[in-house]
C-alpha cells in the first residue's frame, strides 16, 4: 500500500515533470521520433533484403550441360557424380525431350520455331539445386571436369554481387541503426538531466526528509520511459501505415517480380512492438545513465 | 546510554582540511544544546555528521544506538525519517503553498493523506502559521519562512531536531520569535535539538547547555545556563 503510494507519486511526477518542461521534453520527444522512424526504415529493408536475398537464395541453380553425344549410360555415371558432390541439395534430371517441350509450352514463337526444326537442338540437363550459394563457383567448377558436362552455367557474377550489395546495405543499417540509438539515449539522457537541475532543490528536500533514492530516482526513469514511449507513436503508425500503404500500392513487389515484400501482417505489428520497445528502453537507459551521473545516489 | 555519543571523532575533508578533531561528546535525550565557534570552527561538519551528510573520517558518531557514520547510502533515508533539519536558508518549495511545503515530507515516505492532514496541521499550530496554510512562500516573511521549515522538520515527530543557523537570515526580533519555537518544540515535544549558531545574544538569553568549537576541536562544554560569551570574543 505504500509502496504504492510512493509509486504513485513517482508516476505523477514525471508527468509534471514532462509538461513543465514541455519544451525541453518536446525536443526529446522528437528526437527519439525521428530516430526511431529511421530505425523502422532500416529495419523495413534489413528485412526486405533479408527476404529477397533468401528467396533469390532459395532459387539458385547451377544447370548442367551434357554433352550431346552422351550415352544413357554417362548420363547415369554424371548423375552419380553430381549427387555425390558436397555442395547438393538436389538433382534434377531433364532431358532434351522434356525440355523441348516446356519450351514450346511456355511460349508461342519458340513452339513455331522448335515444331519447325526437324531435330531437337537442346542438350540434356541437370539442374543441381546448391546448399550454399557462397560456394557456387567452386561447385560450378567441380561440376564442369565431369566427364560428359559441356558446361555448367548459373547467374555468374550478377547472383554474388547482389548478394554482396544486399549484405553490405545489410551490415550498414544496423551500424546506422546502433548509432541512432546511442545518439538518441543520450539525448534522453540529456533531458533528464536538465529535469534532475531544474529540480534539485526538491531533490536535496526528499533526501533530507527521508526519501528512499528509488524513491527519488525512479520519477526520473519513469520519465525517460515515458518521453521513449510517446516518441515511438508517431514512427509506430507511420510504419503500420506507411508499409501497408507501400504494400498496397505495389502489389507486393518491386521493379521485377524477383523481389518481394514481406507481408505486412504480422511484420508491422512485430515492428511497431520493437520501435516501442526500443524507445522505452532507449529512454529508461538513457535517463538512469543521467540519475547515476548527476543524483550521485 | 546517551541519546548522541560522539568518540574521538575525526573529520577530514578530501582537499587536507581537518574541520573536526578528536571530538568526543555525549548529549542526552530531550536537551537542548547550542553548538558555537567562529566561522570556519566546524560547526556545520558537526551537525552534517548527525544526519549523515558527511561521514567522520576516524571514531564514531551514534544517534539512539545507531552507528551514523556506518550507515550505507541506501539506508540513510531510514535515519533521515527520525530526524528533523532545518537549515539558514529555508529550502520551501516556491511552487507548492505551505500546507503542502509540510505536507511534502510526509508525502515523501508515503504517509496516506488522512494521515498526513492531521500530522500537518499540528505542526504548523505549533509554529503558529495555521492561519497562512494557503499562502505560497513567497508571500511569506523571513521568519514565517522559517516557521514552515520548522514544521516541516517536526511534522514526523523526529526524536532530534538540527538547526544549522536557523537564525542567521532574520532580524534580532524574528530570531527571538524562532527561538521561542523551538523552544516550545523542545518543552512540549521533548524533542531533543542540537543547534549550531554564532547568535551571541541569542546563546546569552536562552541559558542552554554550550559547546564550543575551536578549529575543529572542543574547547567548551557548559552545562545549562553557565554560560555567558564575553562579547570581545
Ligand atoms: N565540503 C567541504 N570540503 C572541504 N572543506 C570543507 C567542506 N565543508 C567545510 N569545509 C572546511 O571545513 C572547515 C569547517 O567548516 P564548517 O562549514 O564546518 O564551519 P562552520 O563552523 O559551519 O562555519 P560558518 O560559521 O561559517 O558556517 C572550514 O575550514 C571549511 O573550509
Ligand atoms: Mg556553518
Amino acid at each position: 500500500m505504500k509502496m504504492f503510494r510512493i509509486l504513485n507519486r513517482c508516476i505523477r511526477d514525471s508527468f509534471k515533470s514532462v509538461m513543465r518542461n514541455i519544451s525541453l521534453s518536446m525536443a526529446s520527444i522528437v528526437c527519439t521520433t525521428i530516430t526511431l522512424i529511421l530505425v523502422a526504415i532500416a529495419i523495413i529493408v534489413t528485412v526486405n533484403v533479408n527476404n529477397v536475398t533468401t528467396l533469390m537464395e532459395e532459387e539458385l541453380t547451377v544447370v548442367v550441360f551434357v554433352n550431346k553425344d552422351v550415352t544413357s549410360e554417362q548420363v547415369k555415371n554424371i548423375e552419380d557424380a553430381l549427387n555425390k558432390l558436397e555442395n547438393k541439395k538436389e538433382v534434377v534430371y531433364k532431358s532434351k525431350d522434356e525440355r523441348k517441350l516446356e519450351m514450346q509450352n511456355s511460349d508461342e514463337s519458340l513452339k513455331v520455331t522448335l515444331d519447325y526444326l526437324a531435330i531437337n537442338p537442346l542438350q540434356d540437363t541437370f539442374i543441381v539445386t546448391v546448399l550454399d550459394v557462397d560456394d557456387l563457383a567452386p561447385t560450378a567448377r567441380e561440376i564442369r571436369k565431369i566427364d560428359g558436362v559441356e558446361s555448367a552455367e548459373y547467374g555468374e557474377g550478377t547472383v554474388e554481387e547482389i548478394v554482396g550489395i544486399f549484405d553490405v546495405i545489410k551490415k550498414a543499417t544496423i551500424v546506422i541503426v546502433i548509432a541512432l540509438v546511442i545518439v538518441t539515449a543520450f539525448l534522453i539522457s540529456n533531458t533528464i538531466k536538465l529535469t534532475i537541475f531544474s529540480r534539485r532543490n526538491e531533490i536535496e528536500i526528499m533526501r533530507l526528509v527521508g526519501s528512499s533514492n528509488t524513491a527519488i530516482k525512479l520519477p526520473f526513469i519513469f520519465e525517460g520511459f515515458l518521453l521513449g514511449l510517446v516518441g515511438s507513436l508517431v514512427p509506430i503508425i507511420l510504419t503500420i501505415y506507411g508499409y501497408m500503404l507501400a504494400y498496397e500500392k505495389t502489389g507486393g513487389t518491386l521493379a521485377v517480380e524477383a523481389i518481394k515484400l514481406v507481408k505486412p501482417v504480422p511484420f508491422v505489428l512485430i515492428t511497431s512492438l520493437f520501435l516501442l520497445v526500443i524507445g522505452a528502453i532507449v529512454g529508461m537507459f538513457g535517463s538512469s545513465g543521467a540519475v547515476r551521473k548527476y543524483l550521485k545516489i | 546510554m546517551k541519546f548522541i555519543q560522539i568518540k574521538n571523532c575525526y573529520k577530514v575533508y578530501k582537499n587536507g582540511v581537518t574541520a573536526i578533531a578528536d571530538l568526543t561528546l555525549d548529549i542526552d535525550k530531550g536537551e537542548f544544546v547550542f553548538i558555537i565557534g567562529a566561522s570556519g570552527s566546524g560547526k556545520s561538519t558537526l551537525v552534517k555528521m548527525l544526519y549523515r551528510e558527511e561521514k567522520p573520517t576516524k571514531g564514531t558518531v551514534e544517534i539512539g544506538g545507531i552507528n551514523v557514520g556506518k550507515l550505507r547510502n541506501r539506508t540513510v533515508y531510514k535515519l533521515r525519517r527520525k530526524l528533523g533539519i532545518v537549515f539558514q536558508d529555508f529550502k520551501l518549495l516556491p511552487k507548492l503553498t505551505v500546507y503542502e511545503n509540510v505536507a511534502f515530507a510526509l508525502e515523501c515516505i508515503g504517509l496516506k493523506g488522512s494521515e498526513i492532514r492531521p500530522k500537518v496541521m499540528n505542526a504548523l499550530e505549533m509554529v503558529g502559521l495555521k492561519e497562512k496554510v494557503r499562502s505560497f512562500p513567497n508571500e511569506l516573511s523571513g521568519g514565517e519562512q522559517q516557521r514552515v521549515c520548522i514544521a516541516r522538520a517536526i511534522v514526523n515527530d523526529p526524536k532530534l531536531l538540527i538547526c544549522d543557523e536557523p537564525t542567521g537570515n532574520l532580524d534580532p526580533k524574528t530570531s527571538k520569535e524562532i527561538m521561542n519555537v523551538l523552544e516550545d518544540i523542545n518543552k512540549n515535544l521533548g524533542t531533543t535539538i542540537v543547534m549550531a549558531t554564532h547568535d551571541k545574544e541569542i546563546v546569552n538569553r536562552m541559558k542552554k547547555r554550550v559547546i564550543v568549537l575551536d578549529g575543529g576541536v572542543l574547547t567548551g562544554d557548559h552545562l545549562k545556563g553557565s554560560f555567558k560569551i564575553n562579547e570581545n570574543v
